[in-house]
């Protein structure tokens, strides 16, 4: 069961074509892992997941995305309900200046949950998954800015968690965390594969092998090799697979 | 040995040292001295009898309470013109509108109409608003006056404001399946409401100190008049009133009491204006 088929998705910024003919299922409830260098379309395949581009100009994209068998980028399409079921976090923490409460109930509250008591119970369950509840418990009425970066990370992912999607989006999210945060945002992504469909961009391959239980290897646009972490990492069926995985380039 | 070059440089450096201070006490001087003077002529005249009544020829005395009510009424009028309209028209720019060229070529406009002198906008809001539209000169005209003069004051100032919100808030709130109007009431208005109220705030010290605009749109009148009568009927703000008892009276220390009143009221709006950005200084720092 895939909860994204992607097929033969082309895409251009203006005249230039990042992303040629990407074609593949991402397995539901399963971790998988985009790798690739520095500007090969990786953000811009996750983005186009949650039709984040949307808000870039001059994107046009040819080819399908389908999200549990609909089609994302058919007329009609309510992005609400989409982003609703398939959230992202970025690679830079943006908690909003706001409480940490505030934070949580952000998305909620745009979904139509206004009770107090709802609000409560899905803030401390969202703060619990993302393993920071002990950690602000006492201050949920505090300024989410006064939180370290890893912790605000957490509180990001929590927020997303927080509307209840079936698919988290990550774009390099521990990138800019120390070893200890990382450690504990990648303990949370095993866990949240229970539940959801993780997607996740990571430039360091010991966290894909670590974490992920299928790769995608991405290079100048186009997609390479998606196979098992495992068989990616230690059989590579191609060539430029095996050059990255072993550090060769990139 | 110092070189000869390393000499030079020594000198010039002191010299340069030397004049910059020089010309920094003399304008901390000229400031303090017309300040000083103003101070001295005007505070002696400020009486409780200036500040609550209006002029009366039968016991020969002069009251601006009718102007310093006028000034007030004219930045209600004005304000309440320009803050929903600028605000809504630079959100619209900066959130809405999608044709970039068109959008670069209005901040250009709004950017060049700040530059325009004051008796310019008086001139077309004396056709527009009196001739054309058929109002009277009062508090209503010059008040609609002075919004135009000011809008594109406000409407730039808040594109500021809003460009300096981080797009990392826009995309997060979006990806959280927020709507365009949802967003900005939520992450981009309050973020950007100190930087928008700031510039209100120096618009309101522009409207205070404006004459030239007035003198044709408002009028002369020096008589205590209620809001809703001034709208229509000729009044004289607090510049215009300086201006008429120091030329047309020949009554200096009056003026030099308005010009004292103006230069109070003008400290408090930037008292005002500091206050709001080092609360934002502060916040900004509890930010980071
Ligand atoms: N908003 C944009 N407008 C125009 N071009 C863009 C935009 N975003 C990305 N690109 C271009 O698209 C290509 C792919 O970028 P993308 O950000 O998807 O790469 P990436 O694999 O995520 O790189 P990184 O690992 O550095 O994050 C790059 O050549 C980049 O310059
Ligand atoms: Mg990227």
């Amino acid at each position: 069961m895939n909860s994204f088929d992607v097929d033969i998705l082309n895409l251009w910024y203006g005249d230039n074509h990042v992303l040629h003919d990407v074609s593949l299922g991402i397995p539901a409830r399963r971790v998988t892992a985009l790798i690739g260098p520095s500007g090969c379309g990786k953000s811009t395949f996750l983005k186009s997941l949650n039709r984040m581009l949307d808000l870039v100009e001059g994107v046009r994209i040819e080819g399908s995305v389908l999200f549990d068998g609909q089609d994302i980028y058919a007329p009609g399409v309510d992005v609400t309900t989409l982003r609703k079921n398939v959230g992202m976090v970025f690679q830079k923490a943006n908690a909003f200046p706001m409480s940490i409460y505030d934070n949580i109930a952000y998305g909620p509250r745009i979904h139509g949950v206004r009770k107090r008591g709802e609000l409560d119970e899905l803030v401390e369950r969202s703060l619990r998954d993302a393993a920071l509840w002990d950690e602000v418990k006492d201050r949920l009425t505090k300024s989410a800015l006064g939180l370290s970066g890893g912790q605000q990370q957490r509180l990001c992912i929590a927020r997303a968690l927080a509307v209840g999607p079936q698919v988290l989006l990550l774009d390099e999210s521990t990138s800019a965390l120390d070893p200890i945060s990382t450690e504990k945002i990648e303990e949370l992504v095993s866990r949240l594969k229970r539940d959801y469909t993780v997607v996740m961009v990571t430039h360091n391959m010991q966290q894909a092998l670590r974490v992920s239980d299928y790769a995608a290897f991405f290079l100048l646009g186009d997609l390479v090799e998606f196979a098992p972490t495992e068989r990616l990492f230690n059989s590579p069926g191609d060539r430029r697979t095996a050059d990255y995985v072993s550090g060769r380039f990139g | 040995m110092e070189s000869r070059a390393s000499r030079r440089r020594r000198i010039s450096g002191a010299m340069l040292h030397a004049f910059a201070f020089g010309s920094g006490a003399v304008v901390c001087l000229v400031l303090a001295l017309i300040i000083g003077y103003i101070f001295v002529r005007g505070i002696p005249g400020i009486t409780a009898e200036l500040l609550t009544t209006q002029p009366s020829y039968i016991h020969d005395t002069i009251g601006v309470l009718p102007n310093i009510l006028n000034t007030l009424y004219i930045v209600l009028v004005a304000m309440a013109v320009v803050i929903p309209l600028g605000v809504c028209a630079a959100v619209y720019l900066s959130e809405y509108a999608t044709n970039r060229p068109l959008v670069r070529l209005i901040s250009f406009a709004v950017e060049t109409l700040t530059g325009i002198p004051s008796v310019v906008f008086g001139l077309v809001g004396m056709l527009f608003f009196i001739q054309m539209m058929g109002f009277s000169a009062g508090v209503l005209s010059g008040g609609l006056t002075l919004a135009v003069m000011v809008l594109p004051t406000i409407i730039s100032n808040t594109l500021e404001s809003l460009r300096a919100v981080p797009d990392a808030y826009r995309e997060g709130a979006l990806a959280l399946g927020s709507g365009r109007w949802h967003m900005v009431r939520t992450v981009v208005l309050p973020n950007a409401l100190d930087g928008i109220a700031t510039g209100c705030i120096l618009a309101v010290g522009r409207i205070v100190g404006e004459s030239a605009a007035l003198l044709y749109t408002a009028g002369f009148g020096i008589v205590l008049n209620g809001f809703m009568t001034a709208l229509q009927s000729s009044s004289a703000t607090l510049t215009v009133a300086l201006y008429i008892y120091a030329t047309e009276r020949g009554e200096l220390t009056v003026a030099f009491s308005v010009a004292t009143i103006l230069m109070v009221i003008t400290m408090l709006l930037n008292l005002a204006t500091h206050t709001v950005s080092s609360k934002l200084g502060e916040k900004e720092k509890e930010h980071e």
